[in-house]
C-alpha cells in the first residue's frame, strides 16, 4: 500500500557538490551495537553535547577517513518511533528534522542485531516510511551464527529493498564496506522512492485525511509540515509525544479532528495492537528464507549464566560481591597512581614556594591554585576505576541482570528496575544519571527517579569521604580481617545514600508524585565480553569532563575561596605580630650558635606567633567573618567557623570542599617550611585559643553524613532544571536534601559525642 | 490463561492482550502479539518481575503486565 498524499518535501536538494555537509543518522534497538559502530566510523572525532554519557544525548561525530564532510549523529537506541519516553522523542525529532537547525537526515545508518533480526526490523518497518535514503547495517552477525543462524544477506538486501551491509562491530569487519557505502549515498543525490506501508488502507486512509485537514494557518502555526510518520504517530499513539505536541501547538480543536480519524481507522482491533501485528507479519513475509537455523539451539550461555546470577541466593550473593570489589578496589588499586598525582602537585607547589617571591602572588598560586586544583586532581584515579567498573558491567550486559533482580524492591517505593540504571550511573555522577532519567517512560517514575538520583553517593563525595576516612577512621581490618574498617565505613556512607533515597522515592510516590506507575519491560541483552575500545572511550570522555570542570568550575572556586581567605590583610595587625617576634628574633640573633637547645626553643616560640598570626589574618578574612556569623547554626554538628565556610564555599561543587580545607589550612600553616600532607594538617588543626582539636572522629563523620546528604552541585541542580524544564523540581531536590543533610549530621555528631565521650 | 500462570519451561501461544494503546504498543513493539510464541523462563528472586524468551531475545516484565497477556499452551514437543 503506498501512502497517497507525497511525504514532506525534500529539503536537501539534488546538490551533490562535495562542498556540503551531509547529515546522517545513526539509529538501531537498545544493544545493537551501535554506539561502537558509531565510535568506529568516528574514531576519536566525535563531541558528547555538554556533559558525557552512554547515548543519553546526542552524540555527533565527522566520518573518518574520507574527504567528503559528512556528520554522524548517534540517536538514543529504541523499540519504536512511538515516542513516550524524553529518549525516543529526542531520536523522532531528529528524525522527522525537527530538531535544532533540523533538516531531514541525508541518510539513515540503521544498526540492527542479527541474532534478533524481527525484533530489530520493527523499528526498520517504521523508518522506511520516513522515506529516506537507508542502510541497514547487519551487526553481530557473529553472535548469530554462534547460535547456529546462517543468514543470507543478499537475499536480505533483494526482499526488505534496503542496501545490507554486514558489520562486526567488535571486530571492525564491515566497517570500511559502510563507510564507502555512506560516502557513497551521501554523493548520490537520487531521490528516494515514494515510500510505502504495510498498515491497512482503514489506517493510512484515516491518517491522510487527518493530514490533509490541516489548512495554512494551522500549517504555519505548526512550522513544518506534518509528515506521514508524525500524523501517524499522533493518531496511533494515544496521549503519546506527537499528540500532544500537535495538540499544544494546533489547540484543543485538532483533538477532534484526531478522535475522528481514530474512528474512522477502527477496525474492532486496537489500534496499538492492529499496527504492531500488521508490522511483524510484514517481517515475517520479508524475511521468509533469509534466516535459517542451521543447527538446533541449545540453551545458549547466557540462559546458563543467569540461572546462576540471578538466582535468589546466589544472584544476590554476587551482586553484592560486585559491588564490594568496586569500592574495595577504589581504595587500593588507586593508591599507587593517587600518590604519583600527589607528589607531581607537591613537587609544583615546592618549586613555586621555592622560586616565587614572596607574597600576594606566591600564596595565589601555592596555596590557591597548586593547592586547590591539586586537591581535586588527585581523585581522578578513583574516579576513572570507578567509570572503568561501570562501563564494564554496562557493556557486558550485567546492569540488566542488576536491574531484574532489584525490580520487585524498586517497585515497592514506587520505582522500577529501570531507575536502577540512572541511580547507579549516580555513583559515578548524578549528571549522566539525571539524563539516563530520560529512558523511564512514567512521568512520575522519572520525576522521582530524577529527585533522589543526587542521593546516590557520586564520585565528587569520594574525595571528601577518602580524606576523612584516610584521616580519622584506623587502619585496621574486622570480620576476621577481610574487610578493612575504612572500606566498611565507606561501603556504610554508600548504603546510606541508598537507603535514603529508597525512603525518599517512597515519600515523594507517595505525596508528590502520586499514581500507578506504567508498564516495565526491559530487554535483557545476552551477555557479551565488553568491547574495550568502547569502554575506554567512554573513560576518556569522562575523564576529560573531570579535569575540565578540575580546570574551569573548580580552579575559579579555588581562587575566590583564596581571595576571600586571604583578604583583608590589616597591615595593623602585620605591624602587631611583627613586634612581637622582633625581640625573640634579636635573642635568637644573640644566642651563640652551639647552645642547640636555647636556638630550638626559640625557633619554636617564633613559629607559634606567626601560627596566630596567621590564624588572625584568616579570622579577620572575608571568609572568617562569614564563617563566625554562621557558626551558631552549625555548631550542633560539631563544626567550627572554618568547616562551616568550606561547606558553604562548596555549594557549586561538593568536591571543592576538600581544596578549600586545603586552601584553609595551607593558608594557616603559611610559614611551615615542610610540605605537610592535609591529612596532617587536619589531624592538628585546633580551635582558636584552645588545645581542643577541631576534627575528632565524631565530627569527621557529622562532616561525611552532611556531604552523603546534601545537594552541594550546581551542576546538578542545572540539569535537573534542565530536565524538568522548571527551576522548582531542582529547588525542592536542594532544599529537601540540604534539610535532609543537616538534621542527619545533627543526630550523628550528637550520639557519636555521647559514644566517644 | 495468562502468561502469569505459566511456570519455567513452558511454551505458549500469546492469543491476545488487554490494556490502553500504550501497554498494547510497548508490548506490541517488543513482539508480544497475538500468535507469538512464548517461553518462561524464570521469575526473579522475588517472584517478579518474570523473564520470557519472546522471538530470539530475552525480556524482562511484571507480573501485573503478565496478567494483560492471554496465552494457550502449546504442548511439549510442538515448539
Amino acid at each position: 500500500m503506498t501512502m497517497a498524499s507525497p511525504s514532506a518535501p525534500d529539503t536537501t536538494g539534488a546538490d551533490g557538490s562535495s562542498s556540503r555537509i551531509s547529515k546522517v543518522v545513526v539509529t538501531g534497538n537498545p544493544n545493537a551495537g551501535k554506539t561502537t559502530i558509531f565510535n568506529r566510523l568516528t574514531g576519536l572525532s566525535q563531541k558528547v553535547g555538554n556533559y558525557p554519557g552512554v547515548t543519553v544525548d546526542r552524540k555527533e561525530g565527522r566520518l573518518r577517513g574520507v574527504d567528503r564532510k559528512v556528520v554522524l549523529v548517534d540517536l538514543p537506541g529504541t523499540y519504536s518511533l512511538a515516542a513516550y519516553s524524553p529518549d525516543e522523542v529526542a531520536a523522532i525529532d531528529v528524525l522527522l528534522g525537527q530538531h535544532a537547525g533540523g533538516a531531514l537526515p541525508d541518510l539513515i545508518v540503521h544498526v540492527v542485531d542479527a541474532s534478533n533480526l524481527e525484533r530489530n526490523l520493527y523499528l526498520f518497518s517504521q523508518l522506511r516510511e520516513l522515506g529516506r535514503p537507508m542502510i541497514l547495517a547487519l551487526n553481530m552477525i557473529d553472535v548469530a551464527r554462534r547460535r547456529g543462524l546462517e543468514i543470507d544477506a543478499s537475499r536480505l538486501q533483494r526482499q526488505l529493498g534496503v542496501h545490507v551491509v554486514v558489520t562486526h562491530g567488535q571486530k571492525g569487519d564491515g566497517i570500511a564496506e559502510l563507510r564507502n557505502s555512506v560516502v557513497e549515498h551521501c554523493t548520490r543525490s537520487s531521490s528516494p522512492g515514494t515510500p510505502t506501508t504495510p498498515l491497512p488502507a482503514s489506517l493510512t486512509e484515516a491518517v491522510n485525511t487527518f493530514r490533509d485537514s490541516l489548512d495554512d494557518g494551522e500549517r504555519r502555526r505548526l512550522g513544518h509540515e506534518l509528515h506521514f510518520c508524525e500524523a501517524l504517530r499522533a493518531v496511533v499513539d494515544v496521549n503519546g509525544h506527537c499528540e500532544r505536541r500537535v495538540t499544544a501547538k494546533l489547540g484543543d480543536a485538532i483533538r477532534t479532528r484526531i478522535e475522528s480519524a481514530r474512528a474512522k481507522a477502527n477496525s474492532g482491533l486496537p489500534l496499538a495492537m492492529l499496527e504492531t501485528r500488521t508490522r511483524y507479519r510484514w517481517i515475517d513475509e520479508h524475511i521468509e528464507g533469509c534466516c535459517e537455523q542451521k543447527t538446533r539451539e541449545k540453551i545458549h550461555l547466557s540462559e546458563r549464566l543467569d540461572s546462576v546470577l540471578t538466582h535468589h541466593t546466589w544472584g544476590f550473593l554476587i551482586f553484592a560481591a560486585v559491588m564490594l570489589l568496586l569500592f574495595q578496589s577504589i581504595f587500593t588499586w588507586a593508591g599507587p597512581l593517587m600518590d604519583l598525582v600527589d607528589s607531581a602537585f607537591s613537587a609544583l607547589g615546592g618549586w613555586g614556594g621555592a622560586n616565587l617571591p614572596e607574597g600576594v602572588l606566591r600564596s595565589l598560586i601555592v596555596d590557591g591554585i597548586v593547592g586547590g586544583v591539586g586537591g581535586v586532581v588527585i581523585f581522578l584515579p578513583q574516579i576513572l576505576i570507578l567509570f572503568l567498573f561501570i562501563g564494564l558491567l554496562e557493556d557486558c550486559g550485567y546492569m540488566a541482570r542488576a536491574a531484574f533482580l532489584m525490580d520487585r524492591v524498586m517497585s515497592r517505593c514506587g520505582l522500577s528496575g529501570k531507575s536502577f540504571i540512572p541511580m547507579l550511573s549516580g555513583f559515578a555522577c548524578a549528571i549522566p544519571g539525571v539524563m539516563a532519567a530520560r529512558v523511564i517512560e512514567d512521568r512520575r517514575d522519572r520525576l522521582a527517579t530524577i529527585l533522589v538520583t543526587p542521593l546516590m553517593t557520586c564520585s565528587a563525595r569520594l574525595p571528601v569521604y577518602a580524606i576523612l576516612i584516610g584521616t580519622f577512621i584506623p587502619d585496621e581490618s574486622i570480620l576476621a580481617g577481610i574487610v578493612g574498617l575504612r572500606a566498611a565505613t565507606l561501603f556504610g556512607l554508600y548504603v546510606l545514600g541508598i537507603v535514603t533515597a529508597v525512603a525518599m522515592a517512597w515519600l515523594f510516590r507517595k505525596t508528590l508524585l502520586r499514581g500507578k506507575s506504567t508498564p516495565f519491560l526491559l530487554e535483557m541483552p545476552s551477555y557479551k565480553l565488553p568491547s574495550l575500545g568502547t569502554v575506554l572511550l567512554r573513560l576518556l570522555d569522562r575523564g576529560k569532563a573531570f579535569l575540565t570542570r578540575a580546570g574551569t568550575i573548580i580552579l575559579a572556586i579555588s581562587v575566590i575561596v583564596w581571595a576571600l581567605a586571604y583578604f583583608p590583610r590589616s597591615s595593623e595587625t602585620v605591624a602587631e605580630f611583627t613586634a612581637r617576634r622582633a625581640p625573640l628574633e634579636a635573642a635568637l640573633e644573640a644566642t651563640p650558635p652551639d647552645d642547640v637547645d636555647a636556638r630550638a626553643r626559640t625557633a619554636t616560640d617564633i613559629a607559634t606567633i606567626d601560627q596566630e598570626q596567621a590564624g588572625e589574618h584568616l579570622r579577620q578574612s572575608l571568609f572568617g567573618r562569614m564563617g563566625r556569623t554562621v557558626e551558631p547554626a552549625f555548631e550542633p554538628l560539631g563544626w567550627d567557623w572554618r568547616i562551616s565556610m568550606a561547606a558553604i564555599a562548596s555549594f557549586p561543587a561538593r568536591e571543592v570542599v576538600v581544596s578549600t580545607l586545603g586552601t584553609i589550612y595551607n593558608l594557616s600553616n603559611e610559614e611551615d617550611e615542610e610540605s605537610e600532607t592535609l591529612r596532617e594538617r587536619l589531624r592538628d588543626a585546633r580551635r582558636d585559643g584552645t588545645a581542643e582539636r577541631v576534627f575528632t572522629v565524631p565530627v569527621a563523620l557529622s562532616i561525611m553524613v552532611f556531604f552523603a546528604l546534601c545537594c552541594q552541585c550546581g551542576a546538578t541542580l542545572a540539569m535537573i532544571k534542565r530536565e524538568t524544564r522548571s527551576w522548582g523540581w531542582a529547588g525542592l531536590t536542594f532544599g529537601y536534601m540540604t534539610a535532609l543533610a543537616y538534621a542527619a549530621a545533627l543526630v550523628v555528631y550528637q550520639v557519636a559525642i555521647r559514644f566517644t565521650g | 490463561m495468562t502468561l502469569d500462570d505459566l511456570v519455567p519451561g513452558q511454551r505458549a501461544t500469546v492469543t491476545s492482550c488487554r490494556g490502553d494503546g500504550s501497554v498494547l504498543q510497548r508490548l506490541g513493539e517488543m513482539g508480544i502479539v497475538p500468535g507469538a510464541s512464548v517461553r518462561f523462563v524464570r521469575s526473579a528472586p522475588f517472584g517478579d518481575p518474570i523473564e520470557v524468551e519472546i522471538g530470539r531475545f530475552h525480556l524482562a516484565l511484571r507480573r501485573t503486565e503478565a496478567r494483560r497477556i492471554d496465552v494457550e499452551l502449546e504442548r511439549p514437543g510442538t515448539s
